[in-house]
């Protein structure tokens, strides 16, 4: 089912710049060239009866519906399939078309059921409006042949051609019965989605919808996207939740607050209840599309682990004790004050959230820097895309992506590497594979076999497959290649690029051990793939990187960031569409809260701490003095913690406890600390270490501002009350009060007025302009008052582009005889991040424990079975998983996610980090594994000591629900 | 902190400003890097750590933390 506040016009969009103009039913209408006859009437306001039609897809002509007559032309053409024409005359009803109609109808309708009262679709049903819209008044075939609607023929025999409802998927329901074989779902799959599970099996009456080879949804390769639950016009394909609830009644449009893509919803509702989030045509960043987190796993939000009240304790092994939200936000200001007394005012900090608004992030670290008096501000971009932070500010001045999503279709080159888009950001990675269907070339560095080096109709033209931890010499003999063999764009370098650092990179990169054939042992890929490679991206037209935390999340995660803008900066690949270098942002709000000054060193819009004027700005719209040294990060914090110099910590939407690498480290910094205040949804790892802890609001019941992958800013909207009666913004703003230092904003869109008049990239930006345009992409200022797709256009950012020298330093983290295997880490479809969220949603039925993938060879050499426990151990610690014998991985290196805190992923991952920003090296650890029979010593602790937190949890409820 | 955990974050940064071909311009890069994104209680301690000989450092770690050292005192100077 669409929307229920969209108009459907039937065909996609055309986008010629070409208009015609003709004449429907005595109306000129002027459209695009290549748009359809039913779409240029739509636009008229002449909506003609269609079912098989629907602009998620394109025109397919197969229910004979939307015929219509075209003056010289002959017969009945179908209105969806055909493009309009200079001068063309249309008519859309009159009697013969009425009755041609009303004869489709009528055979529609014999093989449906009649129960439309009871049914779901009810209120939205297309076939049902299209009944009344022709005026069907009698089905003359009556209901009692052949069909697929009864579960039994009238004479008592079972209906061979009746399937009966596939309810396995946790979301949606499949009831054939209902099907009119329109193939809205099988097109939705393969254009929309690009996974091609549907299809429609067997010919003529036998024609029917199936998953796969007619398995059950949950066991085909649907990926539960939705997109066939939209498209259908009846109630074949539903949502459970409007099977169980009825029609939505309003509809608000919002943000998706899991990955970076920032997909717009419509959350369609009754009263405060949520039916279903309906991904938003009118959204920029997805046009319609959602995957199985966005439009399914929100039940988190209503889940009852969702903490409500605010609780506070001594010590960590003490009951939970509910007080009221005065008696918490006085004990926090108090302790924090107290701590500030006793150890000084560097002795507290805060960490802001990529889960949390810009709004609230922002005033985070305002509280941190003007109440707190510090720097000691950190955020979770720590330990993911830091180094983009850093290696794009270097190379070409901004600290951000440098393309808006769409420019993929004017794209020729897609370069993907260290990124998985079908599992981690699947809407982009659906966008990606429809313009690798339209023929663009691929190019994949990745140790692993991910799905889009061979998914349908796509395969890639290079798959690197190179040894964790070679990133940096990847793409030096990727640019040796380019040098040396005259590739470079000189006039592009001469006009655009630092002539200097250009000169001496390219002396750098030209020296032979730079090569493909000198590097190519250490990267394990053979040199000609390498030049083949190197080739395509530098000569196959607009070329395109798209990076991701296989690229940041190493020792040298920076310098393969400036290695990246290197290697575009030579090839011209920047400042246009169809070009670029995007980093993909795991977390919904990563470049948000870099954006707000979320980094210990730099104020919001990337400003050092430093710069005099800039820190004049703050103090004068803030009003105190601001302190000018850079302050702790993240992983200095735990070693000052450690040192006894860093005792108070507010921790708003994060847990370090299970994300950050080395986690016993990091437990026990935590135990050092004297008061840890987590603000959160649910009691998360982290809480369980915490003395305060001060319940979070959801995306829904806020107001606020996100900003995706491609610097898009969009409007998280308010749907229902908060849970725990304040929105985040508002708690950080009750502790500003009470530490002493005032802020009184009444609305989320105060926040945002502020951040515009002291950041330069923000200046014009503000709700109103959001709303105005549905989404603006920063910088919005003078020059770009609309905001601005794409970056670097006529000159760089910093003025002209640096190229900077990346020397490859191989990691410190090496195999040996004792950890002969290197483990690598990522995620999967199904779960997101530390799985707070969707742990707690039906996704688990895809993935309901973490696993260690790990190839068939070294499976065998160590008696390793699919399915066995494996231990899993580094010089840092040792886990247990259980083993996944794949292919996909190459030898010497096993995977696993770390969605599951009892699997301890981060328990073997080390201390190492970027040089640069002290981004972990999650993605390279160096391990042993052995079979076990039982879960690791750090496991069986840490299951004692959650339930013991458990216990401590249910202990203060308990005393809360006996209170008089 | 860890004094051998910060040693090894300066040397992991001397190992990127090794590439340069200007040996002082390395030198500026690192204490610049040092200067801009450490903590001042972390750039005290890795200077108490130089002065207390400084183990673990490498010889451009070294020059860097020298350099850094010598760019503070002048700051305070002025």
């Amino acid at each position: 089912m669409l929307s229920i506040v969209e108009i459907d016009r039937g065909t996609p969009k055309a986008t010629s710049k070409k208009t015609v103009s003709l004449d429907i039913d005595g109306r000129t209408v002027t459209v695009p060239e290549g748009t359809s006859v039913m779409r240029a009437a739509a636009q008229a306001g002449i909506h003609i009866p269609k079912l098989c039609a629907t602009e998620m897809v394109d025109a397919f002509g197969s229910c004979r519906l939307c015929l219509v007559e075209i003056e010289g032309r002959k017969g009945y053409p179908a209105s969806c399939t055909t493009p309009v024409a200079e001068g063309m005359k249309v008519v859309t009803q009159n009697e013969k078309l009425g009755h041609l109609r009303r004869g489709v109808m009528e055979l529609y309708i014999s093989d449906h059921p009649l129960d439309c009262l009871t049914c779901p679709a009810n209120g939205h049903c297309e076939l049902q409006d299209m009944a009344g819209v022709v005026g069907l008044r009698e089905v003359r075939y009556g209901y009692d042949g052949e069909n697929h609607v009864y579960a039994q023929t009238k004479d008592g025999e079972a209906n061979p051609r009746f399937v009966a409802k596939d309810e396995s998927n946790p979301y949606f329901a499949f009831d054939p019965s209902k099907c009119i074989v329109c193939s809205r779902c099988v097109r939705a799959c393969d254009e929309v989605q690009g996974t091609f599970a549907l299809t429609i099996q067997g010919r003529g009456f036998d024609s029917k919808v199936a998953a796969s080879q007619d398995d059950r949804f949950l066991d085909s390769e649907c990926v539960s996207c939705g997109a066939c639950v939209q498209a259908c016009p009846t109630a074949t394909l539903s949502e459970k939740s409007l099977i169980d609830k009825g029609q939505a009644e309003h509809s608000v449009v919002t943000t998706c607050a899991y990955c970076g893509v920032g997909c717009s919803f419509r959350a369609e509702m009754k009263g405060e209840d949520i039916v279903r989030m309906v991904p938003d045509m009118d959204g920029k960043a997805n046009h319609g599309h959602s995957c199985v987190k966005g439009r399914f796993a929100i039940g988190y939000a209503t889940h009852p682990d969702r903490i409500t009240t605010p609780m506070i304790r001594e010590k960590i092994t003490d009951p939970w004790r509910v007080v009221s939200w005065e008696q918490a936000i006085d004990h926090v200001a108090s302790e924090f004050k107290r701590i500030q007394k006793q150890h000084g005012k560097f002795a507290v900090g805060g960490i802001t959230s990529s889960r949390c608004t810009n709004e609230e992030t922002y005033l985070v670290q305002k509280l941190v820097r003007a109440a707190f008096g510090n720097n000691n501000v950190d955020t979770c971009a720590r330990v993911c895309h830091s180094p983009t932070g850093y290696g794009l500010k270097s190379t070409l001045g901004e600290s951000a992506g440098t393309q808006d999503f769409d420019s993929i279709e004017q794209t020729d080159v897609v370069l993907v590497m260290g990124s998985n888009p079908t599992d981690a950001h699947p809407v982009f990675g659906s966008k990606m594979k429809q313009r690798l269907r339209q023929g663009a070339k691929l190019i994949v560095i990745d140790p692993r076999g991910i799905d889009l080096v061979r998914t349908p109709h796509v395969q890639a033209d290079f798959h690197l497959k190179l040894r964790p931890g070679t990133n940096v010499a990847m793409l030096n003999a990727l640019a040796h290649v380019i040098v040396t063999e005259g590739l470079v764009d000189e006039a592009f370098v001469a006009e655009r690029c630092e002539k200097a650092a250009f000169d001496k990179w390219r002396a750098f990169i030209a020296e032979e051990r730079n090569s493909p054939e000198a590097q190519a042992a250490e990267l394990g890929v053979p040199a000609e793939q390498v030049r083949g490679a190197a080739r395509l991206y530098a000569t196959g037209g607009n070329a395109a990187i798209y990076y991701g935390l296989g690229v940041t999340e190493h020792a040298q995660g920076s310098t393969a960031v400036m290695g990246i803008a290197n290697l575009a900066m030579a090839t011209g690949n920047l400042g246009r569409e169809g070009v670029g270098v995007n980093p993909m942002r795991g977390q919904n709000n990563v470049q948000g809260s870099c954006d707000m000054g979320s980094f210990p060193h730099e104020f919001p819009g990337y400003r050092h701490v430093g710069d005099a004027e800039v820190r004049a700005d703050f103090e004068n719209a803030w009003g105190v003095p601001l302190h000018d040294e850079p302050g702790l990060r993240i992983p200095n914090m735990f070693e000052a913690a450690l040192d006894g110099s860093f005792l108070g910590l507010y921790v708003e939407g994060e847990d370090i406890a299970q994300s950050d690498p080395n986690t016993q480290h990091v437990t026990a910094a935590l135990q050092a600390m004297e008061c840890i205040v987590v603000q959160d949804l649910f009691l998360n790892e982290t809480a369980k270490y915490a003395h305060v802890f001060l319940p979070g609001t959801s995306f829904l019941e806020k107001d606020g501002t996100f900003t995706n992958a491609e610097r898009r800013v969009s409007r998280v909207r308010k749907v229902m009350e908060p849970r725990c009666r304040y929105a985040d913004w508002e708690v950080t703003q009750l502790l500003s009060n009470a530490m002493g230092y005032p802020m009184h904003y009444a609305h989320p869109s105060e926040i945002m007025d502020e951040i515009a008049r002291l950041t330069p990239t923000f200046t014009n930006m503000s709700f109103d302009k959001i709303d105005q345009l549905g989404s603006v992409q920063w910088p919005c200022n003078d020059e770009h008052p609309d905001g601005t797709p794409v970056m670097h256009v006529g000159e760089f950012v910093r003025g002209q582009g640096r190229f900077m020298l990346t020397e490859y330093v191989p990691t410190s983290e090496k195999v040996n005889a004792k950890h002969p295997l290197i483990l690598t880490t990522g995620r999967i479809l199904s779960q997101y991040n530390v799985g707070a969220q969707t742990r707690r949603t039906a996704n688990v039925m895809w993935h309901d424990e973490d696993l260690l993938e790990i190839h068939p060879h070294d499976a065998d050499e160590r008696g390793i079975r699919d399915g066995d426990w494996v231990g899993i151990e580094s010089r840092a610690g040792d886990t247990v998983l259980r083993a996944k014998i794949a292919e996909r991985m190459q030898p010497g290196v096993v995977y696993t996610t770390f969605h599951f805190p009892g699997s301890g992923a981060n328990v073997i991952t080390t201390e190492n980090s970027d040089w640069a920003t002290n981004c972990p090296e999650y993605k390279v650890t160096a391990v042993q594994v052995t079979r076990v029979e039982q879960p690791s010593a750090w496991q069986q602790r840490h299951e004692a000591f959650s339930e013991r937190q458990r216990e401590l949890l249910e202990q203060s409820r308990h005393a809360a629900a006996d209170a008089p | 902190m860890n004094i051998e955990h910060l040693t090894t974050m300066v040397n992991d940064i001397s190992h990127y400003f090794a590439a340069e071909p200007d040996h002082d311009a390395a030198v500026q890069g690192i204490a610049d890097h040092l200067r801009k994104f450490w903590d001042p209680v972390m750039r005290k301690q890795i200077l108490a750590h130089l002065e207390a000989g400084g183990e673990g450092l490498e010889p451009l770690s070294r020059e860097a933390v020298e350099r850094l050292g010598v760019m503070q005192k002048s700051e305070a100077a002025a």
